[in-house]
């Protein structure tokens, strides 16, 4: 085995210094980009940078950029499950409106027993 | 490694039921992992529900997050980046055999810039919010330039202040974290073979840097800083 190996991968500190610098550069650019009026892209555009700067931290600062694939599942996995948190709570809250159940029932009233 | 299975020949750090030391070193990132994906579901909880919430009250959202001064949010995020840079350097310089006074100042130098965010949460921003009225629970009052949506920006605020509040005792344990890492690293228990508590508290702190990095734009930043009339 290696030296290498048995230390773990050492990311040279020109990258650490290049990741922190595109992630300064990407706060500067999210914040300007919050002063430019994009409509709702907006928020889409501030979730973008925010996840770009995510994966930078994650691949080289958390150095899964040079891990093995049993952990990098274990991540993917973790936001998967995320993902299913988020989609299926917001399928439910955002389609509430989609069918007007409550005014079919409404209609009825009239004719029901007055103890509704 | 097989002359490593006698007892007693084992390098510091090293547990014995370990083959070698980078299956041991996978292991102990592997588990910080899967408790991180614990942490990811714990902050995904919160902002499931503020999407629920932002999505219901779009307008009390926008009032609400206009009334946190962005440039506290992008100092912040700056020196939590700053942070995390020199976090990944004390790890580096265990790696390479560096000193440990320079593994030390970096982790001080990690736990100045830790210690520098809370500050300006708490003495410009919790405090002006505090004095502007704008805590919910303790005092909150709903201005009249609100309009009918203003009875809702409470809701914004007790989201800002339960997901800064947690991002905060998050970061008040990695500063005791960093703390103890500093005591460790004087008393020589790490080595460029052995640095797994450096190694698993840097993915803590880079994980607890990310929260910041989503927290950010979705406080300070919703619906543009632009001039909307909703000041």
């Amino acid at each position: 085995m290696s030296d290498q190996e048995q230390r773990g991968h050492i990311v040279p500190v020109g990258i650490y210094v290049r990741i922190f610098l595109g992630l300064i550069v990407l706060t500067g650019i999210t914040t300007a980009a919050a002063y430019v009026d994009l409509g709702a892209m907006n928020t889409v555009v501030a979730l973008a940078i925010a996840v770009v700067k995510m994966l930078l931290v994650v691949l080289f600062f958390m150095h899964v950029k040079y891990s093995t694939n049993l952990t990098r599942l274990v991540i993917i996995a973790g936001f998967f499950w995320l993902a299913i948190l988020v989609a299926l709570t917001l399928s439910d809250e955002l389609t509430r409106h989609w069918t007007p159940e409550s005014g079919a029932w409404s209609a009825l009233l009239p004719i029901l027993p007055r103890f509704f | 490694m097989a002359d490593m299975a006698a007892h007693g020949a084992h390098p510091p750090g090293f547990a014995h039921q370990f083959e070698e030391m980078a299956q041991q070193r996978e292991a102990g990132s592997l588990g910080m992992w899967v408790f991180l994906v614990t942490e990811i579901m714990f902050f995904g909880g919160l902002f499931a529900t503020y999407t629920v919430y932002r999505s219901l009250h779009p307008q009390a959202f926008e009032m609400g997050s206009h009334l946190l001064e962005a440039r506290f949010g992008a100092t912040n995020t700056a020196v939590l980046i700053s942070s995390s840079l020199t976090m990944a350097l004390a790890i580096h310089s265990a790696q390479t055999g560096k000193s440990k006074s320079t593994i030390i100042g970096y982790l001080i130098a990690t736990l100045v810039l830790g210690a520098a965010f809370i500050g300006i949460k708490l003495y410009f921003e919790w405090y002006h919010d505090y004095v502007e009225h704008l805590i919910p629970g303790i005092d909150f009052v709903i201005r009249p330039e609100w309009g009918h949506a203003g009875s809702q920006v409470p809701l914004f605020f007790c989201f800002y202040f339960f997901m800064t509040g947690l991002h905060a005792l998050h970061m008040v344990i990695g500063i005791g974290i960093l703390s103890v890492l500093a005591i460790m690293t004087a008393r020589q228990r790490f080595s460029s073979e052995y640095y797994a508590p450096l190694e698993i508290s840097g993915l803590y702190w880079h994980f607890v840097d990310i929260v910041w990095i989503f927290l950010f734009p979705l406080l300070y930043l919703i619906g543009g800083r632009y001039g909307t009339g909703v000041h």
